[in-house]
């Protein structure tokens, strides 16, 4: 079994999804730390990246990942936009010229598109951010790949979730809620939530298809 | 929530379009992209670029005209525009002696310019920037975000802005908004919440005798919560934080803004202007120019913030340059 580029197609599908039914309680999760609008402004991002990446051919991981960069960055803005516009580009021109991947050449892409996010937003483990969901995903994915692919999947989203919960009891220190400061705790960062999301939905597209 | 507006969704392109009708004399919008232009290009110069999020009018597309702005681009409320804006921005408005970014100090607005000066760095467009960093009630380190650019924008955009005028190079241009930032310090204090169109309510709740101290444009929290006094007791508490902070000493001559947070009507800005002369005079600082209004707002809350600009000469004579802009006109 391997990663190919429809899984990206049908993963993108799935988070647009979930995002739409999450969006209140992203929203609800910004309003305590941020400024109400996560929710709001992933919305928009997905449905113009479904727009874009519907019914259109992609030969290579490239293609899609650069559509689903660029399209996040026009029409998210704000510091979600460039760090997820990132996070797709960086994964797309690892893969530049492939259609289908294994798992732990998967990872080693994810892994750029993690750097990218730490260069961009100058901030790295425990800083209550989307690298904390993203960072322990990408290192369960990489270390699991040899136990075939849907356990290493289950292992990342699992790493995921403990992540984004991991966020709790953080002191921020990148972006909004940052102005917080010790009243940031106690709170789940948003980023980090929609992250989860997004390694959950390509192991579904993954695993279940 | 009662607010003047059609559809949430079109807040921002309709401002903008009704922001360059009233002054078709002197700015462009382009809507599609959501960046507004001088209305004529000017002789060959240095362009100024600025942008944000909306909700803080006039800033910055007010301020856009001779003598300040070439461009600025409107994100949606309180939302960093994005590198898309910014580049099509400067593709409209560059004249080929280099384009300066002024940007606000926030997460946002340095990634999305960063990424927009990559791409027209690509172009082989010759870009620098200044990150704008004068809100004295966050505190400055490493391990955060840094401090909030607010009303020390407005000093900014209009000095450089002169400065850009008069022909100089884009490293002088940028040195002088370099020096004008690391001589400005503000801070605010909100009497209300603002609320944001697509939220609907109150971003947070304050209590009908408390005000918050150190207030952000995005009502972000500040330094403390304290029952409401009165106005030249908040002066006392919110210029006094400004003054030590840099610090400003006796002797020294300022440039003073006293601006409204939105929903502040002039008599107070004037009452609270009347405390701070006092307030400074007794501190043997002296108010060489001042600017009393709203000029860089968070929507509808009420508030006030105050900032001060240690002038030099070179300052003084830019800040007396001409300027005719929608929001800020002085022409002799």
């Amino acid at each position: 079994m391997a990663f190919t580029v429809e899984m990206v197609r049908l993963s993108l599908e799935k988070l647009n999804v979930l995002i739409e039914e999450k969006r209140e309680y992203l929203t609800d999760l910004d309003s305590a730390i941020g400024d109400a609008d996560h929710g709001i402004n992933m919305n928009r991002g997905m449905k113009h990246i479904i727009e874009k990446i519907r019914g259109k051919e992609y030969s290579d991981f490239g293609g899609i990942f650069r559509d689903a960069a660029m399209t996040i960055m026009s029409a998210v803005g704000g510091s979600a936009g460039p760090l997820f516009g990132t996070f797709f580009m960086k994964i797309g021109q690892k893969l530049i010229g492939k259609s289908e991947v294994s798992i732990e050449e998967l990872a080693v892409a994810m892994q750029d598109g993690l750097d990218g996010i730490m260069f961009l937003g100058r901030s790295g483990v425990g800083d209550k951010t989307m690298i904390d969901a993203i960072a322990p995903a990408v290192e369960a994915l990489r270390e699991n790949s040899s136990d075939g692919d849907s356990a290493a999947w289950n292992k990342a989203v699992i790493a995921a979730e403990l992540g984004m919960k991991g966020t709790i009891p953080m002191l921020s220190r990148r972006g909004r809620s940052s102005y917080l400061g010790e009243r940031s705790i106690g709170h789940q960062d948003p980023g980090a939530t929609t992250s989860y999301y997004l390694i959950s939905c390509f192991r579904d597209a993954s695993v279940e298809g | 929530m009662k607010k003047l507006i059609n559809k949430i969704d079109d807040v921002v392109a309709e401002a903008l379009k009704g922001l360059s009708a009233a002054h078709s004399d002197t700015v462009r919008a382009i809507p599609e992209s959501r960046v507004v232009v001088r209305a004529s290009s000017s002789s060959p110069k240095v362009v100024l670029i600025s942008g944000g999020g909306s909700g803080h009018e006039p800033l910055h597309c007010g301020f856009v005209g001779y003598g300040m702005l070439d461009a600025a681009c409107a994100g949606e409320i309180f939302t960093s525009p994005t590198p898309d804006q910014i580049c099509s921005a400067v593709h409209e408005v560059n004249g080929g002696r280099g384009v300066l970014f002024l940007v606000k100090n926030y997460s946002g607005d340095i990634m999305n310019f960063k990424i927009a000066r990559e791409i027209l760095e690509g172009e082989g467009v010759d870009v620098e920037s200044v990150v704008i960093c004068d809100d004295v009630s966050v505190t400055d380190s490493t391990w955060t975000v840094g401090r909030r650019g607010v009303g020390g924008t407005v000093f900014i955009e209009k000095i450089a802005g002169a400065y850009a005028e008069t022909g100089a190079s884009l490293n002088d241009v940028k040195s002088l908004a370099d020096r004008v930032n690391a001589n400005v310090r503000t801070m605010g204090a909100a009497l209300t919440s603002c609320t944001v169109p697509a939220v609907g309510r109150p971003t947070f709740g304050l209590g009908d005798d408390e005000i918050e101290l150190g207030i952000g444009i995005h009502g972000e929290p500040g330094r403390a919560r304290v029952k409401m006094s009165s106005s030249a007791e908040i002066v006392e508490y919110i210029a006094g934080a400004v003054v030590d902070d840099l610090p400003f000493r006796p002797g020294d001559e300022v440039a003073v803004l006293v601006n409204g947070m939105g929903g502040t009507p002039l008599i107070e800005l004037y009452i609270v202007y009347n405390d701070l002369k006092q307030f400074l005079g007794g501190r043997g600082i002296k108010i060489g120019r001042n600017l009393v209004g709203s000029y860089i707002t968070s929507l509808d809350m009420q508030g006030v913030s105050i900032t001060l600009l240690r002038l030099d000469n070179q300052m003084k004579e830019l800040w007396d340059h001409p300027v005719r802009t929608p929001a800020l006109c002085m022409w002799r």
